[in-house]
């Protein structure tokens, strides 16, 4: 097929060129449990605790002091390099301190701690812009930056950088991924459902900056609501098409999703979705931008679905970041009976938390609890060489051998292996039969490689 | 007539080894550990037939090696004294808290990477053998409490433990120097005593007690400096929570040489644990239940009278100035 008939077919919106496929992934229970259940509000907690990085790349520095006053959308830490954004107070009240608290990714960081002083009163600095669409790509970038926007899908990448690709990779499509494959998480989907209209605004600003005319809003199947919702609302803009995927994880990683789409693929070795010409950006990211640039309101709250059969009533919550889970967790009903693992993020690729004080930060898409029945298992057995691991695998590796390769230490042999192609989706150990921790090994191996290669 | 060639170009081009070379890396362990700072034994050997390196470099080897390569390069050995590693902690899964139940991979290197490990305290030891798998020499076992020990026996001081622990608490420490505090958490003594219950508190007790003002405090944590540690032990009854250990072996003791005494009393006025008796001008005696050979008493002899009791193993010599 030419690029004609194919650009002909898109602008009289056709259903949709016909879909490629990735290779490997699994299909694990959805168990969207809570994907009817609207958003709720949650109420403002009496203390928050906001990480001074909760994105990738360099943490920032904290501009308020102890007993300072703040009111909700007033910046507290300053993003330092290109590569970090700002983080803003979610709450007005008071700064009780600054220090050392419990984060999500399992170590102890900078953070400032708020007291509320339940008025919940904005900045008088909120700068809205009525006439978004006519201001220049780099404003509107310097404004995403500023209002502290990342990746919300759960790696938190800064998105201001994602939307500065170099001169030499020019851009042709955005892909808006609504995909949510991860079980149980809804975040996004309810997310489609009751604001549509910023996500496709915040669709167009990107597109505006990137400068491209083709925007692929990505659904999983199993949405079907929200896939006629973002279709009823694109039917006027030529520019954006809906697609539904087949439900299979993961489905929602970017370059399997470059490949599903498009049938491009991200090279190997470091290879960035820009080098084929795409960016890709999650639902929740797109309303953040809108918000940001239209009403100037910075990152200080989000989408987290709170579900799982450890909790009474699994719900989506708005809530400010910065909230203890467990404040989440009372709000859906308490634990059900014996907890064994509070999970945040996807049951996938989500990160086991040991303690509820940890803050949700701006890449927390859920917190998942699961019952001790649930997840009591045997110790891991010898590999019997059935090769499920390499069949599952999206990223085409074999994880069994690396997973050999790390435990022997044979780390050189691991990466001429293309250990760190691993996405640490999960699905190896998803299916392995013997038990083995894969991704565990796998995740050792990737960080022995690069502190070697620090050392070195 | 290829061999023929081949052994013709052999002969014109071949290079001129030292026999030497050989004959030192026959001596050599050949672990290829690294504690020498050469990349393997036989660059090692090379280094010491050139001079590079001294034939007491092989830390593996230990004396023997070095008694051996000296012999045989015509030189005199210089030794030093045995270092061993030390694992400093103590808190066991009996004395310790742990955050979660860890279930995956049997190494420390690859559990810290689960949110640091299971253990409260970020400095403890993970006690799933990273040490005990990379250690060429079978000298750490793994105690039932889940901690690491290490055979100060079979431990050659090669150093390659105290390069892979995750957690950096492994330490090299002169054979002789027996007395380690066994902490290495920088933590407040409030959280230290929340997850463990063998850790440094930091209360000072033993920076007071050290007659050698050889402990002090680096933030929360009690810190010795061995190279004034005179293995007196009297920390060690002074920590509330017993974190200073010695390992096995008798302590030194002092002995006083009755024609040079005195009898002035400077002794057992400064000897911190009353171990010397006597009348004014009589010769003093030393209890022996009682010494712990601090030695201080012999910095203070105006005559010379006192010197260490020899005890035969010569690390404990160090112990005397």
């Amino acid at each position: 097929m030419h690029e004609g008939s194919r650009r002909f077919r898109f602008e009289v919106s056709f259903p949709m060129t016909r879909l490629y496929f990735f290779q490997g992934g699994v299909h694990p229970s959805e168990l969207k449990i809570s994907q009817d259940t609207p958003i709720e509000e949650l109420k403002i907690p009496d203390r928050i605790v906001v990480p001074l990085s909760q994105h990738i790349g360099a943490p920032c520095e904290a501009t308020v002091a102890p007993g300072d006053r703040v009111r909700k959308g007033d910046r507290v830490g300053q993003a330092t390099g290109f590569v970090s954004v700002n983080v803003h107070a979610p709450i007005s009240g008071v700064v009780k301190s600054i220090g050392i608290f419990p984060h999500p990714i399992g170590r102890p960081l900078p953070a400032v701690e708020i007291e509320s002083d339940g008025e919940d009163a904005w900045t008088d600095k909120l700068k809205p812009h009525e006439k978004y669409m006519d201001l220049p790509p780099e404003t509107l970038k310097e404004i995403i930056r500023d209002m502290g926007v990342v990746g919300m899908g759960g790696a938190a990448f800064p998105t201001h950088v994602k939307f500065s690709p170099p001169k030499e990779r020019p851009i042709d499509t955005l892909i808006i991924n609504g995909a949510e494959c991860e079980p149980y998480l809804t975040a996004d989907h309810r997310l489609m459902l009751e604001e549509p209209e910023n996500i496709i605004a915040g669709s167009q600003i990107a597109m505006r900056i990137l400068g491209v005319d083709r925007g692929i809003i990505a659904i999983e199947s199993n949405k079907p609501d929200a896939i006629d919702k973002m279709k009823g609302l694109t039917e006027d803009i030529p520019v954006l098409e809906v697609v539904a995927l087949r439900v299979r994880y993961p489905q929602g990683a970017e370059k399997q999703l470059i490949k599903t789409l498009l049938n491009r693929e991200v090279p190997s070795s470091g290879g960035l979705p820009m080098d084929v010409g795409v960016i890709v950006q999650n639902v929740g990211t797109l309303s953040a931008i809108y918000k940001a640039v239209r009403f100037g309101i910075p990152l200080i709250e989000r989408i987290t679905t709170v579900t799982g059969s450890g909790v009474r009533e699994p719900k989506n919550l708005r809530v400010r970041i910065g909230t203890p889970i467990e404040v989440l967790i009372e709000a859906c009903g308490g634990f059900t009976s014996d907890v064994g693992k509070v999970i945040m993020g996807g049951p996938m690729m989500g990160v086991s938390q040991y303690s509820l004080e940890v803050p949700v930060v701006k890449g927390t898409s859920g917190i998942v609890v699961q019952l001790l029945s649930e997840v009591e298992e045997g110790s891991a057995q010898p590999c019997i060489r059935c090769g499920s691991c390499v069949r599952a695998c999206p990223a085409r590796l074999m994880p069994t051998v690396l997973g050999v390769f790390a435990q022997l230490d044979m780390f050189e042999e691991a990466e001429r292996y293309d250990v760190v192609e691993c996405i640490e989706c999960g699905c190896c150990d998803y299916v392995c039969p013997a038990k083995i921790p894969l991704v565990q090994l796998l995740r050792y191996a990737k960080a022995e490689i690069l502190t070697r290669k620090k050392a070195a | 007539m290829a061999s023929l060639g081949l052994g013709l170009v052999a002969r014109r081009f071949g290079v001129e080894l030292d026999p030497r070379v050989e004959a030192v890396e026959r001596l050599l362990p050949g672990i290829n550990d690294g504690g020498c700072g050469y990349p393997s034994c036989s660059q090692f050997a090379r280094a010491v037939v050139e001079r590079e390196a001294p034939v007491t470099g092989c830390v593996a080897g230990g004396e023997a090696t070095a008694l051996a390569l000296a012999e045989l390069m015509g030189v005199e050995a210089v030794l030093g004294e045995k270092k061993v590693a030390v694992v400093l902690c103590k808190g066991g899964k009996e004395e310790s808290t742990t955050k979660f139940t860890y279930r995956g991979v049997e190494d420390c290197k690859a559990a810290v990477i689960i949110s640091g490990g299971d253990k409260a305290c970020p400095y403890g030891c993970l006690g799933l053998g990273t040490c005990k798998r990379v250690c060429p020499f079978d000298a750490v076992v793994i105690s039932e409490n889940g901690l690491s020990t290490i055979d100060s026996e079979r431990c050659t001081g090669c150093g390659i433990c105290v390069k892979e622990c995750p957690k950096g608490i492994i330490q090299l420490v002169h054979i002789g120097k027996r007395v380690n505090i066994l902490c290495h958490s920088k933590e407040k003594g409030s959280e230290v005593r929340k997850k463990c219950k063998v850790g440094c508190i930091a209360c000072e007790a033993c920076v007071r007690v050290c007659p050698f003002e050889a402990i002090s405090m680096e933030g929360d944590l009690a810190v010795l400096d061995h190279e004034r540690c005179r293995v007196c032990g009297l920390c060690i009854s002074r920590c509330p929570t017993q974190a200073i250990e010695a390992r096995d072996g008798p302590f030194p003791q002092v002995e006083i040489i009755p024609d040079k005494c005195t009898g002035c009393g400077i002794c057992s006025m400064v000897c911190p644990v009353d171990a010397i008796e006597g009348e004014k001008k009589e010769v003093h005696v030393v209890s022996e239940e009682r010494c712990i050979g601090c030695s201080l008493c012999i910095d203070r002899c105006p005559t010379e009278a006192i010197c260490m009791r020899a005890p035969g193993d010569s690390a404990l010599r160090l112990a005397s100035p």
